[in-house]
């Protein structure tokens, strides 16, 4: 017996999706190293760099629909988990210097050297062992997003109070990380990455490789929030969002149900940092700004929230504006944008770009199913104004 | 603090008090449900008809007396929401409140009995055996021919009807209905009166209702709520010819 039915899962937009981010994943390194720089279909390795940063944020996006979409748990402070995520690969990319660094002991980061420290710090321990950075990645967001959902969940804390303690707990992070006796490099955070897996993180390959790995991540994903929200939990996670207590009075254990989705959220988020961190080396702490959470949040109400593909779509989309214009005049107005933005689609468009689009196709295709049947609706016994609902 | 009761009630309520900043929104109330029971409950705006409902259902604690379920076997009043549905009771609210994003079916299918645990619901199959019992219960409830649309685009009356229906499918021992015919046209409100005759043929059911002629119809005990405490019990004639109810209530 299947657990998950295939069919449902791979929906048209979920197959359409899959074969663009798999054309996109193969096309990149293809057109990066193997078409000569003269070609004009040439893509330079900065683009390669920057387009793994978009898959990495696509990640980010996707783990934010799935609570807020579907659970309707808005937090921001989702950079957090993605923040956590990149140092614990930070953290394994600074061990792998080694000897390399600018003060060449084969133990201590360059930071530690230059405060003076002579130990490693306990929680340093391991991460030289990729196995062991990856098992963070994972566990440390997880951990985290598990402890705080917890206590929010279990005391009933919704809406918009959620909202503003996940703002508060990125915040105190940021506070944390900035200060240099934490031992995460204070406000340099950790940079200057020499291999990953013993690839020079510097070279074409390596960020082809990183590239197409974080397509893979994205891949996953998806299919692992697919799997979720076509399921019978992806049911009592819209029953949450759209009545809480209905949903208890029907005896579901809702902070369950909320705590469990909140933490694969945040492992996904903590993913999605990791595999950030080699493209753009370096990681530091302005990584947890509170704006930063919340530009993420933008991208998914662009995209179409609870739609999955429109999160992936809205982060590309918002993310390659903000490359363009910020590299142009209009730099200084970039913020004013992102805000009118993020306005003008909650006025104009509150489904986002997916969104709007799959409900014009419902509405067509509830129009001509009415167009065959026009019989049935409304011959319901207790449907005496079956027009009200219009 | 009494222990165990011996009672053969279902539902057994002594000396319930609860107070919201001084405002004593249940007095000393008292109310005993016998297994099969059907029981209407009456009284003006805040008589404490609905506050009564949310303390059966562990939505709000009582500040003193004793909240029994099943002889006795359960004290309500030390349990949460989510075990006090889980024990078998069951309840519609004042609004009518359905999940209006999924269909009938899926409202149906979420409030069958099963499982509640995170994993089981991410593991879960449908099965022939729950096909035919959501098939049942939307016979019961007349919503057969709109199975497949979604319930936020239900009349009125329809989602009424949806969530008796979902009361239903969650097997529950008790029925607590709150007002299930504001709203409702004559013809719905005698078919909702029927409906529920129908449930109560199989399981206890409460009732609290502003509509007299659907009280009258459904020909129950009827308990008269006034000031958070109980003023008149009997059949609805007794009732409605009690003279503090007529003052109080009806109106003379």
């Amino acid at each position: 017996m299947k657990a998950f039915s295939l069919i449902h899962i791979l929906d048209r937009g979920a197959v359409l999706f899959l074969v663009l981010l798999g054309a996109f994943a193969v096309a990149i390194p293809v057109l990066n190293l193997l078409v000569p720089a003269s070609s004009s279909l040439h893509v330079s390795t900065y683009l390669v760099a920057l387009f793994g940063k978009y898959v990495c944020y696509g990640l980010l996006a996707l783990s934010i629909d799935l609570i807020w979409g579907y659970a309707g748990i808005l937090s921001l402070g989702h950079g957090a988990f993605f923040a956590l995520g990149g140092y614990a690969m930070g953290m394994y990319l600074m061990r792998q210097i080694g000897t390399r660094g600018v003060y060449g002991n084969p133990v201590l980061p360059d930071f530690m050297v230059f405060l003076n420290w002579h130990e490693l710090p306990f929680f340093w321990y391991g991460f030289n062992h990729f196995i062991y950075a990856a098992l963070m990645i994972l566990l440390v967001p997880g951990l985290l997003a598990f402890v705080f959902g917890w206590f929010a969940f279990r005391s009933r804390v919704t809406g918009v109070y959620l909202s503003i303690i996940t703002q508060a707990m990125t915040y105190a992070l940021l506070l944390g990380f900035f200060r240099n006796n934490f031992g995460f490099g204070g406000n340099n955070g950790l940079t200057d990455f020499k291999d990953i897996l013993g690839f020079n993180v510097q070279v074409e390959t390596t960020r082809n490789a990183l590239l197409v790995t974080s397509c893979l991540a994205l891949a996953l994903g998806f299919l692992i929030c697919r799997a979720i929200v076509t399921s019978k939990f992806g049911k009592v996670l819209v029953a949450i969002r759209d009545a809480e207590s209905r949903t208890r009075f029907l005896g579901y254990r809702v902070e369950a149900y909320k705590l469990f989705v909140f933490t694969l959220s945040a492992c996904m988020a903590g993913v999605a940092g990791a595999l950030y961190v080699p493209q753009v080396g370096i990681i530091n702490p302005g990584e947890f700004a509170p704006a930063n959470s919340i530009e993420a949040v933008i991208w998914v109400a662009v995209g179409g929230r609870g739609t999955l593909t429109g999160a992936v779509l809205g982060a590309f989309v918002v993310n390659y504006a903000k490359t363009y214009f910020t590299s142009g005049v209009l730099a200084p107005y970039w913020l004013f944008m992102l805000g009118g933005l993020f306005i003008g689609t909650t006025l104009l468009m509150p489904r986002g770009i997916i969104g709007t689009l799959k409900y014009g196709f419902d509405q067509r295709a509830a129009r001509s199913a009415a167009a065959e049947d026009g019989v049935e609706t409304g011959a319901a016994p207790p449907a005496a104004t079956p027009h009200a609902a219009e | 603090m009494i222990d165990k009761q011996t009672t053969s009630a279902l539902l057994y309520l002594d000396g319930i008090s609860v107070s919201f900043d001084g405002f004593k929104a249940l007095n000393e109330l008292s109310l005993v449900v016998e297994p099969g029971e059907m029981r209407a409950i009456i009284g003006p705006n805040g008589a404490g008809k609905t506050t009564m409902m949310d303390v059966i259902t562990g939505k709000t604690r009582p500040d003193s007396g004793d909240v029994f379920f099943q002889e006795g076997a359960y004290d309500l009043s030390k349990l949460d929401e989510t075990e006090i549905a889980m024990l078998g009771i069951g309840r519609k609210f004042q609004k009518p409140t359905v999940f209006d994003m999924h269909t009938v079916e899926d409202n149906l299918n979420l409030a069958l009995m099963n499982d509640r645990s995170v994993r089981a619901t991410l593991l879960w199959q449908s099965s022939a055996a729950q096909e035919k019992r959501i098939d049942e219960v939307l016979d019961t409830i007349r919503l057969k021919a709109v199975r497949s649309r979604v319930a936020g685009s239900l009349s009125h009356g329809q989602k009424q009807w949806l969530e008796i229906g979902m009361l239903l499918a969650q097997e529950p021992k008790l029925l607590l209905v709150d007002e299930p015919v504001a709203g409702m046209t004559d013809v719905e409100t005698m078919q909702t009166a029927e409906l529920l005759k129908e449930i109560n043929a199989t399981k206890t059911v409460v009732v609290v209702e502003h509509d007299m002629a659907f009280v009258r119809e459904l020909g129950v005990k009827v308990t008269c709520l006034h000031e958070g405490s109980v003023l008149a019990e009997g059949t609805i004639d007794q009732v409605s010819t009690n003279d503090r109810v007529v003052e109080v209530y009806l109106g003379r």
